[in-house]
C-alpha cells in the first residue's frame, strides 16, 4: 500500500523540497546574530529548576520541532525523587 | 569494537553527504548502532538530506566547546531506532573544531555506537582534515570525472599523512566509492570506465552507484535514499556497499533501474 502511494506521489517531490527550505530557511535567517539562543534559553531555565532540584545536567532531554507558524521547545529534565534519595 | 568511517572526496558535490546517509541507513537497518556526524562546519547539510532540520537544537561544536552533552546534540532518527545523527553548526566556523575537543567527542563516539561516520566537507583545509583524522576506513567518493579523480588521489594522499593511523606508522583502510556512473555512456566510451578509475587510484572498490533520479527525490524528501526506496538501483548498489564496509564478499555489479528481481538478475557486472 505503501508503495502504490509512493507510485502516485513519484513526481510530487519538489513541492516538499520547496516546503522545506522555506521553513529551514526562514528560520536560519532569523537566527543570524543570536545563534545562542536556544543555549542562552536552556541555561536560564535550568538556572530556574535548579534553584528547587538539585539536578544532573546528562539527565536534560531538549526536542525542538521547528514549524512553519509554530515551533516547539520540549525540554525534558529528570528530577530526583527527594524521599527515594533520602532512603538510598 | 566501534569502526569510525570517513567521507571524503576533495571535490565538491560528488556525493558525501548523500553517501554518508545511504550507508549510514543502511547499516542501520541491519541492526548495527550507527551515529552520522556532519563535518562541514558552516555550510551543514547532512540534517537536510535525513530529514532532521527542524529538530537541531546542539551540534558538535556545541559539543566539542562543552556547551551540551553528547546525548543532548544526538538526534535519533524516526525512521530506524539504531540511527542517530550528529549535526553541524551552522553558524560557526571550522576554527571552533579543536584537535582536542573533536578527539574527545569521537572517543565518546566510539563508546555509544558500532558505527561512527564522518561526512567531510569538501577540501583539503582544516575541517575535512579534522574530519578523516581519528577515522580507521575512509570511503573515498569519487565521480568518473577527470578532476573528481585527480581531487581524490589528493585525499588519498592526505589520508596517507594526515590521519592519526597514518602517524602511528598504521595504514588506513582506503575505499572507492564510484557515484553518479553511469553505465550506458560507460559503455559507448564517453565516461571513464570504472577499470581507469580503480587502475588510476589504485584503492578497492566499495562500490558502483548508478546516476539515478532517485536520489535526488531522496533529498527533496529528506530521507536516505536506502530508506526512502529500498528497491531502488542506487539502494541496492548502497546496500551492497554496506555489506562489503562489513567484511562480506560481493561481487560488486550495477544494479539496473529495474525494480526487484530483474534488475538483480540483469545487474552487469563490471569488476
Amino acid at each position: 500500500m505503501n508503495n502504490l502511494l509512493s507510485f502516485f506521489r513519484r513526481n510530487k517531490s519538489a513541492p516538499v523540497a520547496r516546503e522545506r527550505l522555506q521553513v529551514l530557511l526562514a528560520h536560519e535567517r532569523a537566527m543570524t546574530g543570536r545563534s545562542d539562543l536556544l543555549a542562552t534559553l536552556q541555561d536560564e531555565i535550568l538556572a530556574v529548576i535548579a534553584k528547587h532540584f538539585t539536578i544532573d545536567r546528562e539527565k536534560v532531554q531538549i526536542k525542538l520541532d521547528r514549524g512553519e507558524s509554530v515551533s516547539t521547545l520540549e525540554i525534558d529534565v529528570e528530577v530526583p525523587s527527594m524521599a527515594g534519595a533520602k532512603v538510598a | 569494537m566501534a569502526k569510525v568511517v570517513v567521507v571524503t572526496s576533495g571535490k565538491g558535490g560528488v556525493g558525501k553527504t548523500t553517501s554518508t546517509a545511504a550507508l549510514g541507513a543502511a547499516l542501520a537497518q541491519e541492526g548495527a548502532n550507527v551515529v552520522v556526524v556532519d563535518f562541514d562546519v558552516g555550510l551543514r547539510n547532512l540534517d537536510l538530506v535525513m530529514g532532521a532540520e527542524r529538530r537541531v537544537v546542539f551540534d558538535l561544536i556545541n559539543v566539542v566547546q562543552g556547551d551540551a552533552k553528547l546525548p543532548q546534540a544526538l538526534i535519533r532518527d524516526k525512521r530506524v531506532e539504531t540511527l542517530s545523527l550528529l549535526p553541524a553548526s551552522q553558524t560557526r566556523d571550522k576554527d571552533a573544531l579543536t584537535q582536542e575537543g573533536v578527539k574527545n567527542v569521537m572517543a565518546q563516539l566510539r563508546e555509544k555506537f558500532d558505527w561512527v561516520i564522518c561526512d567531510s566537507p569538501a577540501g583539503i583545509e582544516k575541517g575535512a582534515v579534522m574530519a578523516m583524522r581519528h577515522a580507521d576506513i575512509a570511503i573515498v567518493v569519487t565521480n568518473p570525472e577527470v578532476s573528481s579523480v585527480r581531487d581524490s588521489d589528493r585525499i588519498i594522499g592526505l589520508l596517507d599523512s594526515k590521519t592519526e593511523k597514518a602517524e602511528n606508522g598504521a595504514r588506513i583502510d582506503k575505499h572507492l566509492l564510484l557515484t553518479r556512473f553511469d553505465p550506458a555512456r560507460a559503455a559507448r566510451g564517453e565516461m571513464l570506465k570504472t577499470d581507469d578509475v580503480l587502475e588510476i587510484l589504485s584503492i578497492p572498490l566499495l562500490g558502483i552507484i548508478p546516476e539515478s533520479e532517485e536520489v535526488l527525490r531522496a533529498s527533496n524528501l529528506g530521507s536516505p535514499v536506502t530508506l526512502l526506496s529500498p528497491t531502488s538501483a542506487p539502494a541496492r548498489a548502497y546496500a551492497d556497499a554496506a555489506k562489503r564496509l562489513r567484511g562480506e564478499q560481493l561481487e560488486v555489479v550495477v544494479p539496473l533501474e529495474r525494480k526487484g528481481f530483474i534488475g538483480r538478475l540483469f545487474g552487469r557486472k563490471v569488476a
